[in-house]
């Protein structure tokens, strides 16, 4: 009967125009850069990482990690069966009612994601991701009433020949969607493109819960800088572009879309896909990059974004001001079910303007400039540094040459808001002794801002020279209040630390060490008798460096239940004021600041602790009545008993 | 037909820091250069090749520079107009005085004298350059402007009005073509000669505000200054504008 074997010729056919299709695809990703990657041990270690990792993020959301594990597993089940029974024949019982019962699951999954996809929400995209639960529901259907006969359920020849045609055309359907869409870019491309990125992902550090978060250093000397095509990629980043399944979690968290800055994370990683693939973006069909309703030019909406491998990718597939609209905050990143890294393309992209064609938007060249010419981001007297600390008596390195402890100062000691949180801070320290030091007119700035601003050679300059410095005395630690220098010095600085000035050196965020000193009991604190507190995580000191904790045991020490924001610890929404964000200043509806005032004041909080001095600038920025903003260590500072000798 | 327009440029100083940087005004005379030349523009500094400033104007967009080799000590005139004169140029542009070295500003003048060229000084834009004559715009104080049109070749000098030099790109800062020409110089003995001190800031002249309101003090902060106690002097004999100077002299206790 002609159904024996029109199912087995069109499941090798489309397997075969499967595997040509996803040949073709990997050609696309192998035009990207060179990077080495290990690929035995990757993909050895790739469905580790999809079943620990990649659902440990999906789980977040348990109907659809459910949802997934049915349809995925259940898809990945019966194909296997489904290639055994149909195309090498194996016709033992067990096995067809094996298949039976893979497809059952599958088609449970199916039901579900047709469920949601009946009111999506609008992070969602549609268009062909609307077709795929009908695929899917299709494929699981056609293949059970195929089997029953040969499970022996229903007579072999049932149906006839009208059922034979209705089944090979599900056949066509399903199998189409889900072998030749796997390799041709249908919707089922995440499956192939996400289970390869998992393999070779350029950060293999952040699976089995790790955590890597410093950017990887621009290569400086050459005919470019920085990536202004898509094929200046690395091949793995292309890869991982290719892995989106546009459910638009970044979208939903990133605090520049919510502000209606021209920024949507899930649309530029689709727009990088246009890019590889070459052609348009008039298939997209998700929310676009946020348009300004005042000053709407045409050719910014979706289906005018053209691109090609070997086109700039700023001339005509994605505007400079997407760019330079990222707040670096990660909240896309730690979002991602396939753990793409938005912000290192972001910042990959900013070096090519920055670097090679000089094009930083608004205060961005006065303020690299300023951090060439004077090590920090104003242009103020390189010796002026340490006037803030003209009254606190405190060591310099300089003269002192050893100490338990480095005070890491930043680009907070030349304005006057933030000198209260290193006077705070450094209250503190004397009152519970601490042996500490500081560098002083030798400190410079930590090249945070010049990096997140794509200009990576003032970056590397200012990290070999603070090194250097750095390398002439002996500490054991470094604390520093500012999250963004942490960061640089923990995470980033390693790459250029060819000295090993920060060998055996503990790096900590002031929220940490105080933390360290009150349950060492250095530290007496009187109980906080105000009203409500909240805590706003920095995104440089929570997400970068998965610090959550430090800071709440702190506020509890003092008595205080910190009051919690809907978005908190590793979703906490952004201030604003990170990656160069508010020197850029990319117009959109509202201020990101204004909308994380509004998170305080749902709480009712009268007090918001921050970690972080540009944090507090940004909150304090916000118009009055608000909250009021206080940092960690003037909270503590205020409620330190002293002893009066 | 696009004019052959040279930017001199000089390694300037960081106002806070002393540190070596682009030159405030040289970068401006980059920038005009490169509006009214494009990519043909030449840019010349005298000095040392190797010196790291000059890749911050490079980083503007020039694909090369030319550096006239000499040492510290020598004079950079005599290089410069030999240079100069050997080329087919049409505009020289250069800051009105520089942020390092004698900071005389005499730069210009000289060049001027020797190649027996207009200087024109304190340049806010050059408009446009038609058969041989250039309209340009000449900064006046608080925001003034006047027009002037000048026969090519000239010299203009500068001045902080014109249009911000563009945003240096370290890319192609480290590509562009060095050109380096040696040349002799001649020691500047009086330059060598010269001790350098921290600048004491100037003694000022009181101003006594005489404004009772606001909008008296906005006015005096704002208004274009009244003379007044001005002269002009076109017709009398040379001695009798010397007289004139002279007694202003005393008057101000410049000479007792």
């Amino acid at each position: 009967m002609v159904i024996d074997w029109l199912p087995s010729i069109l499941i090798v056919v489309l397997l075969a125009l499967g595997v040509i299709g996803a040949l073709r695809r990997i050609s696309l990703w192998r035009a990207g850069q060179p990077e080495k990657v290990n690929l035995i041990a990757g993909l050895m270690a790739m469905p580790g990482r999809y079943l620990n990792d990649l659902h440990h993020v999906v789980e977040r959301d348990k109907y659809m990690s459910r949802t997934h594990v049915a349809t995925a597993g259940g898809f990945v089940l019966s194909m296997v069966l489904v290639i055994a029974v149909y195309v090498f024949h194996v016709e033992q019982k067990i096995v067809t009612w094996l298949l039976l019962g893979a497809l059952v699951l599958m088609l449970c999954g199916a039901f579900f994601v047709f469920k949601r996809r009946l009111n999506p929400p609008s992070r969602l995209s549609k268009g062909p991701w609307m077709r795929l639960p009908k695929s899917l529901i299709t494929f699981a259907l056609t293949f059970i009433v195929l089997t029953l006969p040969v499970a022996g359920v229903l007579p072999e020849g049932f149906g006839g020949v009208l059922l034979t045609l209705i089944l090979s055309v599900g056949v066509i359907v399903g199998l189409g969607e889900l072998l030749f869409g796997m390799g041709w870019g249908g919707p089922m491309k995440h499956a192939f493109a996400g289970a390869l990125h998992l393999a070779f992902h350029r950060r293999p550090e952040r699976f089995g819960g790790g955590r890597s978060t410093g950017l990887k250093p621009a290569q400086l000397g050459g005919e470019s800088h920085g990536v202004a095509k898509p094929s200046d990629f690395k091949w793995n980043q292309l890869l991982g572009f290719d892995a989106c399944v546009q459910c638009g979690k970044c979208e939903a968290m990133c605090p520049a879309f919510a502000a209606g800055q021209p920024l949507n994370p899930k649309k530029l990683i689709q727009d990088m896909v246009v890019g590889l693939a070459g052609g348009t973006d008039a298939k997209y069909a998700g929310s676009p990059h946020p348009v300004r309703k005042t000053g709407k030019e045409p050719g910014k909406e979706v289906g005018h974004a053209k691109g090609g491998a070997n086109n700039i990718i700023t001339a005509g597939l994605i505007e400079a001001d997407t760019l330079w609209s990222c707040t670096t905050c990660r909240a896309c990143v730690e979002e991602c079910p396939m753990m793409i890294e938005h912000v290192d393309a972001i910042v990959d992209m900013r070096r090519f303007l920055t670097m090679e064609k000089g094009d930083t938007p608004n205060k961005g060249s006065e303020v690299l400039e300023n951090i060439i010419a004077t090590d920090n981001p104003n242009g103020y007297a390189p010796s002026s540094r340490t006037n803030w600390s003209a009254d606190q008596n405190l060591p310099v390195m300089k003269e002192k040459k050893q100490a338990d402890v480095l005070f890491w100062v930043s680009d907070g000691a030349f304005d006057m808001r933030s000198q209260r949180i290193l006077r705070s801070f450094v209250k503190l320290m004397k009152a519970a002794n601490v042996d500490v030091a500081i560098l002083g007119d030798e400190e410079r700035d930590s090249g945070d801002l010049a990096r997140r601003l794509g200009d990576d050679a003032t970056f590397q300059s200012l990290a070999k020279r603070n090194l250097a410095t750095l390398s002439q005395y002996s500490f054991k630690k470094i604390v520093t209040t500012d999250p963004h220098a942490y960061h640089c010095l923990r995470n980033e600085y390693a790459d250029f630390d060819t000295e090993g000035a920060l060998k055996g050196v503990e790096v900590l965020h002031h929220t940490t060490f105080l933390n360290q000193l009150v349950q060492a009991g250095a530290l007496k604190l009187d109980t906080f008798k105000g009203g409500k507190v909240t805590y706003h995580d920095p995104c440089y000191l929570g997400r970068y460096n998965g610090e959550y904790d430090a800071p709440r045991d702190l506020l509890r020490s003092l008595g205080i239940e910190v009051a919690e924001m809907e978005r908190s610890r590793f979703r906490s929404r952004c201030c604003g004021g990170g990656g160069g964000a508010p020197i850029t200043d990319i117009p959109g509806e509202r201020r990101i600041a204004d909308m994380r005032m509004e998170d305080v004041t749902a709480t009712g909080a009268e007090l918001v602790a921050v970690g972080c001095q540009q944090c507090t600038a940004m909150l304090e920025g916000v118009v009055e009545p608000r909250p009021e903003v206080k940092d960690i260590a003037e909270i503590l500072a205020g409620q330190l008993i002293e002893e009066v000798h | 037909m696009q004019p052959n327009v040279v930017s001199l440029i000089s390694i300037g100083r960081h106002p806070q820091s002393g540190r070596a940087r682009r030159a405030e005004q040289d970068g401006r005379g980059v920038e005009l250069g490169l509006k009214l030349a494009g990519e043909k523009l030449s840019v010349l500094h005298v000095g040392n090749p190797e010196e790291p400033v000059l890749r911050q104007y490079a980083g503007m967009g020039l694909p090369a520079m030319t550096v006239l080799k000499q040492d510290e000590t020598a004079d950079a005139v005599p290089a410069l107009s030999d240079y100069l004169q050997q080329e087919k140029i049409d505009i020289v542009l250069t800051g009105v005085r520089s942020e390092s070295g004698e900071s005389s500003g005499m730069v210009p003048y000289l060049l001027a004298e020797k190649l027996g060229w207009p200087v024109v000084a304190r340049v806010a834009d050059i408009v446009s350059i038609k058969d041989g004559v250039a309209e340009v715009l000449l900064a006046l104080p608080r925001g003034q402007r006047r027009s002037v049109t000048v026969k090519l070749p000239f010299i203009a000098s500068v001045d902080n009005a014109a249009a911000p030099a563009r945003q240096s790109a370290f890319g192609p800062g480290q590509r562009v073509r060095m050109e380096s020409v040696n040349t002799h110089g001649e020691v500047d003995q009086i330059r060598v000669d010269w001790q350098e001190a921290p600048a004491k800031p100037r003694p000022k002249r009181l101003k006594t505000v005489k404004a009772k309101t606001a909008a008296d003090r906005f006015k005096a902060a704002t208004a274009k200054p009244q003379g007044g106690s001005g002269k002009v002097m076109k017709n009398e004999s040379a001695a009798e504008k010397a007289k004139a100077i002279f007694d202003l002299l005393i008057e101000e206790n410049v000479i007792r």
